[in-house]
């Protein structure tokens, strides 16, 4: 704990005291206990019930193939322009008064609450062919609805306030001393937003685009609607495990390890924020 | 980047913050220290935030030279009018205003040669250059070898030498020190106190140090300024202003006593009390007798010894030689000696304060040592005496 005692310098808060952590009522560990049943027995059952024999052939079919590879792609993708909006909007944000910043979270907020499929009729309602722009769009020759852009429209939608409400959190935690410091020193705006504020808050930005990653892989509701599913342009992993369970000529074993391979890639994404952030907890 | 060249610091800076209104002017030649000394509340952050560009004042200027950072025009009845009408609010990146604060803020992911050419840098100097600046400078606050280390890895007084050579290479044509060494301990304080002090004689810039230490003044200001409520009440060389404080506000933050009676002689002063008055000889001005004047002195000046072992051959006290034609007698002012019955006591630095029913308002320190042998209970009497030389008179 190098840093501590620079933390406390800077008067950081967030690290609690471990002396008091364990004072608690100890029936909370009942709840507690189910809760982490609930959240991973149903993986165990998952992997308790999959027919391993059947996963090589599974996992290397053309079909799952090309639904991991679009699902990588688009989730990608959409994993940047996240980045890119994102984190101006993040920094909008957290430096505005305290009025805009509310209005500003709120509205970023409400696709994270709002059911992914009521996200998707919005969208068409936006793009699709009789839509708000869809109708202009459409006069221009550009039509978006059940296309791979389409996929990663969904997936922006629904994966950009992770992203967003993780960088602001970091930014108003690291505040704006030091950014008043590098302009005191003579630093220009966007000298001090390189130098200083990004390498400030690249945990944040980083654990938010994991999370933004992992919420547009496993996005389902918006792209089915939006995007529609047809296999090669718009059926992502999600989309060809719906597709499999629901049996169109495959079988339910298919959706399992299908499944399999999103929890694979999910675990990796975490293990790899973890090994990534060096205040990640204990 | 071309700048104009530096010179004095010129101030006015009337600023509201709520109910609290800052009124003050000041001016710092280049190559002049003036400390402001006020109590937390008395608008010292607010005057370096006004200079800084960190809040625009409600009315005056702020310039270095001729180059106006900050102006603006006088509105609703507050008269400031220094010849312009144009409100003038340089940003924090132009104006070459280095502050460095209590705590040093350094970069925490960047080394400590790139916080020092985190300035020249910003300022479009090329990278390997800027490192040969930062280099030295770490040099010159006493830090060499230390580049590559994190300010996680750097004690607390190592980090403020590091912001300190930070502030200063990015060579700015105004110098602000905001409590510098109020977080320090105390070894560490009087090391950077010190680099301060020597850097100061090569840098030709007008330096404010605001501070709620009198030490901090002494050793590095040329002149001193009272901040009281948003006004400076007194102003002037560092030795008078602490050497003589005009107000019991300025006399306890200097840590003096501060009395005041008629002259009753060129070089002394009655000052009246419950217990009978009190006459103090002492030195400075020549006084006009039958007029107002002020005397200052130092608590721990003052010897105290039991008032009831009246014996004139010890009337001052063992370290204090006393002049021996004077006996002491109680019902009879003897000058720079008097008696009081103990009120109060609280710890002093290295000692006791003794507080007297007769004069409240005047604290007496005295050392451990010869506190042990005196019956210092409530209402105990003592005998008290101050050598004249201890004592500065002023005329009010």
């Amino acid at each position: 704990m190098a840093s501590s005692d620079v933390a406390a310098v800077a008067g950081d808060t967030r690290r609690d005291d471990l002396g008091a952590a364990r004072r608690f009522p100890l029936w909370l560990y009942v709840p507690a206990a189910v809760a982490v049943a609930v959240l991973v027995l149903p993986l165990v059952a998952l992997l308790v019930r999959l027919d391993w024999t059947q996963v090589p052939a599974a996992v290397a079919s053309p079909a799952a193939l090309q639904a991991l590879t679009l699902s990588l792609v688009t989730a990608a993708i959409a994993t940047a322009v996240c980045v890119v909006l994102g984190v101006p909007l993040a920094m909008v944000i957290a430096r505005s008064s305290r009025g805009i910043a509310a209005v500003l979270r709120t509205l970023t907020t409400l696709p994270l609450v709002l059911p992914p499929l009521v996200g998707g009729i919005a969208l068409l309602a936006l793009l699709g062919r009789s839509g708000l722009l869809g109708e202009t769009l459409g006069v221009l020759g550009v039509r978006i609805p059940f296309t791979t852009t389409a996929v990663v429209i969904a997936q922006t939608f629904v994966a950009l306030p992770f992203l967003v409400i993780t960088v602001e959190g970091s930014l108003r935690t690291a505040g704006t001393r030091y950014e008043t410091v590098a302009a005191g020193l003579g630093a220009r705006r966007f000298t001090v937003f390189r130098r200083i504020t990004l390498p400030l808050v690249a945990p944040g930005v980083l654990a938010g685009t994991v999370l933004c990653f992992a919420r547009a892989l496993g996005e389902f509701g918006a792209t089915a609607l939006f995007a529609g599913n047809s296999a090669g342009t718009t059926r992502t992993m999600p989309l060809a495990i719906y597709t499999a369970f629901n049996g169109a000529g495959v079988s339910e074993d298919i959706a399992i390890a299908l499944s399999l391979m999103l929890i694979l890639v999910a675990i990796a994404v975490l293990v790899l924020m973890r090994s990534w952030r060096e205040d990640a907890p204990r | 980047m071309t700048r104009e060249a530096g010179g004095a610091l010129e101030a006015r800076v009337v600023a509201r913050v709520g109910d609290f209104t800052l009124d003050v002017a000041v001016a710092v030649a280049a190559s002049e220290v003036l400390a402001v000394l006020g109590p937390n509340g008395s608008g010292k952050s607010t005057l370096l935030a006004a200079i800084a560009g960190h809040r625009a004042p409600t009315a005056g200027v702020v310039r270095i030279g001729e180059r106006v950072l900050a102006r603006a025009p006088a509105t609703g009845g507050v008269e400031h009018d220094d010849g312009g009408d144009v409100a003038v609010d340089v940003d924090v990146a132009e104006r070459s205003v280095g502050l460095l604060g209590q705590h040093p803020l350094l970069f925490p992911h960047l080394s400590a040669l790139e916080n020092v050419a985190f300035g020249p840098r910003a300022h479009g100097v090329p990278k390997r250059d800027a490192r040969a600046v930062a280099s030295d400078w770490l040099e010159r606050v006493g830090l060499p070898g230390l580049e590559r280390r994190l300010p996680s890895a750097l004690s607390g007084g190592q980090q403020q030498r590091v912001a300190l050579a930070r502030t200063l290479a990015a060579r700015p044509d105004v110098l602000l020190l905001d409590e510098p060494f109020a977080a320090l301990d105390v070894q560490a304080a009087a090391a950077m106190r010190r680099l301060v002090s020597e850097q100061r004689a090569s840098l030709a810039i007008p330096t404010l140090l605001v501070t709620h230490d009198p030490l901090d003044a002494i050793v590095l200001a040329d002149r001193a300024a009272i901040l009281q409520a948003g006004r400076i009440v007194q102003q002037g060389p560092t030795a008078e202003v602490l050497g003589h404080p005009r107000t019991p506000f300025a006399a306890a933050l200097a840590g003096v006593n501060l009395l005041t009676g008629v002259a009753v002689a060129r070089d002394a002063v009655r000052i009246a009390g419950a217990g009978g008055p009190i006459v103090l000889r002492g030195t400075g001005d020549a006084l006009q007798v039958g007029t107002p004047a002020s005397v200052v002195f130092s608590p721990a000046s003052v010897h105290a010894r039991a008032a009831a072992s009246v014996d004139p051959a010890q009337a001052a006290g063992p370290s204090q030689p006393a002049d021996p034609s004077r006996p002491v007698d109680p019902s009879q002012p003897v000058d720079n000696t008097w008696i009081g019955a103990v009120a109060s006591l609280e710890p002093a630095r290295g000692g006791v304060r003794i507080v007297t029913d007769q004069h409240p308002d005047l604290a007496i320190d005295v050392p451990s040592t010869a506190a042990v042998g005196l019956d210092l209970s409530t209402g105990a009497r003592l005998a008290f005496h101050v050598a004249p030389t201890d004592v500065s008179v002023r005329t009010l």
